[in-house]
């Protein structure tokens, strides 16, 4: 217990303190997972909404494919991603394995598969007819689909916080593809990571309580927007 | 209508937005030719050698180094590969078939410190009056206490695998269980579980007053651990920084920075953590 407050303690200071490590990993954290949370909201929720609105063979195939996708651990995208970047792979001509950008790209393939999957379950929720009365209003495609995303934008955003969660938190895939370069690719999780290992304790906890912190934070300010759209 | 407060939220999230994607420009790679990346051991990290050297280097040369802790069985498949340009690492069997092989061109040895069989105080298998590390392996073997192995493949596991076959003994899931972690995790759990390991005298130090285990044999000549600096043959791909590796091992061999190696540790644990080869 006395290693806990200690490490509250040493979160606290390490915040106020303004030490520039420590600040440093905490916006490359912050800012590597909130462009892949972005990310793959631009590419899941087309996706989502396609899966869940067209007709196709092969549709349900693809739909499993989702969800399975939805629970893939980290490490395994982070296998696959680390196995096209590095330089003896088929991508390793680009040169961005061990760079933020390497992380984003796995992160992102992480949050994808998650925005995708409740964007579709989502959108198959809205009541059938809603989507014959917009095109009975002459609505086009394309303004039809602007009016489902807006009905089912409580559960986009929540999609939104799960994906954000999800990726904030992982460690394998930041680990494999990112190395924990410190002033680099050191984010929150992989700094933890190795100051247990290292045997500080107080520091490997201070860093959890700041990531906690910061996940909530970003959550709490999604949940409110969320909240807000629930008022008649 | 929208509430101030959900106003505000909706503007810091936008903001928020705003400033990560501002960042994707910034977060380019430096010029691909001042790039280089080192594989290493997870000990070098562990202990804090890296942490003061490689920005040193970096300041002196303006190279960018990508220093990857991992094993030195995974050192040395990256290297294999041809997807790290200079290795510090330390399993100088391994290290050999290395060389022979022509995946490296250069291998330098240059600092060692050693391996200690640490366990609990207690010491329940009577090992500490062993007189070498292959009896202390056969006394644990005999008495079935824990030992946690790495199982890792690190230069750590292979000499370890390599002191189970000189002491005779195959040792059995019962009692030898794999950690499949680095040396500090390793060290940590083997204190939780009050078991036998083996591990590098730096970790240890580093992690000594964090955990419940004790040095019960060291001295044995078998137990010596040099790291050594391996530079990969650039003819493995167009890729590899050879400049780069050449000018890494420059700085590590030049009398300065031995002379940091040398003392590194000294202030804090009273002893340093790595010495010199001599030439």
């Amino acid at each position: 217990m006395d290693l806990l407050w200690q490490g509250i303690k040493e979160a606290i200071r390490l915040l106020l303190g303004g030490d520039p490590e420590v600040f440093a990993i905490v916006l490359l954290s912050l800012r590597v997972s909130l462009i892949a949370t972005a990310t793959s909201l631009i590419l899941g929720v087309p996706t989502g909404m396609a899966l869940a609105l067209s007709r196709f063979g092969g549709r349900r195939f693809l739909i499993s494919l989702v969800n399975v996708g939805m629970g893939i651990p980290p490490v395994v995208v982070g296998l696959m991603v680390a196995i096209l970047l590095w330089r003896s792979g088929p991508l390793g001509f680009l040169g961005i394995m061990y760079s933020p950008l390497a992380i984003i790209i796995a992160q992102t393939l992480i949050a994808f598969p998650i925005v995708t999957g409740l964007t579709l379950a989502a959108v198959q929720q809205l009541n059938p007819k809603v989507r014959l009365q917009i095109l009975a209003l002459g609505a086009s495609r394309w303004q039809m689909l602007w009016i489902l995303a807006r009905e089912a934008r409580l559960s986009i955003l929540a999609a939104a916080m799960a994906g954000f969660g999800g990726v904030i938190s992982e460690v394998g895939a930041s680990m494999m593809v990112g190395g924990n370069i410190l002033g680099q690719t050191r984010v929150l999780t992989t700094a933890t990571v190795l100051e247990t290992s290292k045997g500080n304790f107080d520091v490997a906890l201070a860093l959890s309580t700041i990531l906690f912190a910061l996940a909530y934070t970003i959550t709490l300010a999604l949940t409110v927007v969320q909240q807000r759209e629930k008022a008649p | 209508m929208l509430s101030r407060v959900t106003g505000l939220c909706t503007l810091i999230l936008g903001l928020l937005c705003f400033w990560a994607a501002n960042g994707l420009t910034s977060t380019g790679q430096p010029v691909m030719n001042r790039i280089i990346i080192l594989a290493t051991t997870t000990s070098t990290q562990d202990s804090g050698l890296l942490d003061l050297l490689v920005p040193l280097f970096q300041i002196k040369t303006s190279y960018v180094v990508k220093t990857i802790a991992v094993g030195t069985g995974q050192a040395l498949a990256m290297g294999r590969r041809g997807d790290a340009d200079v290795l510090l690492v330390h399993a100088p069997e391994e290290e050999k078939t290395f060389m022979a092989a022509g995946h490296g061109i250069k291998r330098q040895p240059f600092m060692y410190n050693d391996f200690v069989l640490v366990g609990p105080t207690s010491d329940p298998a009577k090992m500490a009056k062993a007189k070498s590390a292959a009896e202390a392996l056969r006394q644990i073997a005999a008495s079935k206490t824990l030992f946690l192995s790495r199982g890792d493949n690190s230069g750590t596991h292979i000499l370890e695998k390599q002191l189970w076959m000189r002491a005779g003994i195959q040792p059995a899931e019962r009692w030898h269980q794999q950690s499949g972690q680095g040396m500090g995790q390793t060290l940590i759990i083997a204190s939780e579980k009050s078991a036998y390991t083996l591990t590098d005298r730096a970790t240890y130090l580093k992690l000594k007053r964090r955990i419940e285990l004790t040095i019960l044999l060291e001295g044995d000549p078998e137990l010596l651990n040099t790291y050594s600096l391996l530079q990969v043959n650039p003819l493995k791909s167009s890729k590899i920084n050879s400049a780069g590796a050449q000018a890494f091992v420059d700085f590590m061999l030049a009398p300065e920075t031995l002379d940091l190696i040398r003392t590194f540790g000294l202030e804090q644990y009273g002893q340093p953590l790595f010495h010199l080869l001599k030439k």
